[in-house]
């Protein structure tokens, strides 16, 4: 049993890190900025959950379970959410695809 | 770097991983502070502030070598007075010798509570964290003297109006946020008043709550938002944290004790210590929260106020 979860939760550790380093390697790699938004937001909230759930295995503390499943159900909320912003804000001040390939000047602000 | 966008985005980030590394060192307290002012808040008001300013730098007609030069000098002279100093860690370190000690050993029988920060936050050192307090008001008053513009009352129908065609562009986000706000209000009363079993207290609670009200704001508008926090109330809240502060120590002053000497307040010392560092924190509370939606708020009135107005909203 205790071998069993250790297994299992080291698996979703190794999940959640391979998803998250996907999604950095994402974010350098694709052209422009939606695609970018799509490699972080898509990886994102499943990382961030496979990470917590391994932790959650991890961890025979029954109170930080509790905050641990808090802080999982948050992110379940907020991070769609801020990629929703993100997008939202993008398409908003009219950022066109594939317009340019330097994530410095990303939401240009739209002229007054 | 130009864009004052990124920088305000990189100091953001900045203090984040600073928090991180606080936590590394196992300074809870200082990493939460450090988390909800530097990462939030301030990221938070320096945004706002942007958008009052515009994004782009202009251009430098000479070159800041002076600047330069200063902050190269003062950098080096700073880095040679850490020569003399004790390595990290070191058990003979002054900082450990002086007053440390008593604070670890006799907190817990003196003042009885868990969280010795928030002992010596509160207690042993209350009387600089009144100045802190006082700071903190100062800047919001300061705001106000320099910032508040006189506001005519506005439309109801219009802002309704107004309200209803940003309603579905922001849909999503207002629907998740009016999900998420009693959350985040019920933290920081979480924080508030457990502040003295772990780590929290007045200044992380005040700008958690001051965090979910601008969040409101900046959703739904300053219009609605203006409507449900009543302005003068918020100033006169921010002046009652500080009043409450000060009349513990005037309290306990009056019935004999030393200013802040919590055990004049109730005839058993470490209950009147819990009661004072509960009241003081309180009084923390409701200045700092206080303050920071005045500041939010002048802000934003300001940028609504000056003349080339961006139709960017919030």
């Amino acid at each position: 049993m205790d071998t069993l979860v250790n297994i299992s939760s080291t698996v979703l550790l190794l999940i959640g890190s391979f998803l998250f380093l996907s999604g950095g390697i994402g974010v350098l790699r694709f052209p422009d900025f939606y695609t970018r938004m799509h490699a972080v937001g898509v990886t994102e909230t499943l990382a961030t959950s496979m990470i917590l759930l391994g932790l959650i295995l991890h961890n025979p503390d029954f109170m930080v379970d509790v905050k641990l499943i808090i802080i999982l159900l948050m992110t379940l909320f907020i991070s769609p959410t801020a990629s929703h912003a993100l997008a939202n804000a993008a398409i908003h001040n009219d950022l066109s695809k594939q317009k340019d390939d330097k994530p410095d000047d990303e939401v240009k602000p739209s002229n007054p | 770097m130009k864009d004052l966008l990124a920088v305000v985005m990189l100091l953001g980030i900045y203090s984040l991983l600073s928090a991180s590394f606080f936590v590394a060192m196992d300074a809870v307290d200082v990493a939460f502070t450090e988390a909800a002012v530097g990462a939030g808040i301030s990221t938070l008001l320096m945004l706002v502030a942007i958008t009052m300013t515009g994004r782009k730098e202009h251009h430098a007609r000479h070159k800041p070598l002076l600047a330069l030069a200063v902050v190269i000098v003062t950098g080096s002279l700073l880095i040679y007075g850490t020569l003399d100093m004790p390595y990290f860690g070191s058990a003979e370190a002054p900082i450990h010798q002086h007053v440390a000690p008593r604070y670890i050993n006799d907190s817990m029988q003196e003042i009885g509570v868990p969280n010795i920060v928030t002992s010596v936050l509160a207690s042993y050192r209350a009387f600089d964290t009144f100045g802190e307090v006082v700071v903190i008001f100062t800047a919001g008053m300061g705001v106000l003297a320099l910032l508040s513009v006189v506001r005519h009352p506005e439309d109801t129908a219009k802002i309704d109006s107004i309200n209803h065609s940003m309603h579905e562009q922001h849909l999503i986000l207002r629907i998740v946020s009016k999900i998420m706000i009693p959350f985040i209000l019920l933290f920081a009363f979480y924080v508030q008043f457990h502040g003295d079993f772990g780590p929290g207290g007045g200044f992380q609670a005040g700008v958690i709550f001051a965090s979910a009200i601008l969040l409101y704001a900046m959703l739904f508008g300053m219009s609605t938002a203006r409507r449900v926090i009543n302005q003068s109330l918020i100033q006169i809240l921010a002046a009652t944290g500080v009043l409450l502060y000060g009349s513990i120590g005037i309290v306990s002053l009056l019935n004999g004790k030393e200013f802040f000497d919590y055990s004049a307040l109730s005839a058993d010392p470490v209950a009147g210590q819990h009661l004072g560092i509960l009241l003081i924190e309180l009084g923390v509370g409701i200045t700092v929260a206080s303050v920071m939606v005045i500041i939010f708020f002048n802000f934003a009135d300001r940028r609504d106020f000056s003349p080339k107005k961006e139709n960017k909203d919030l």
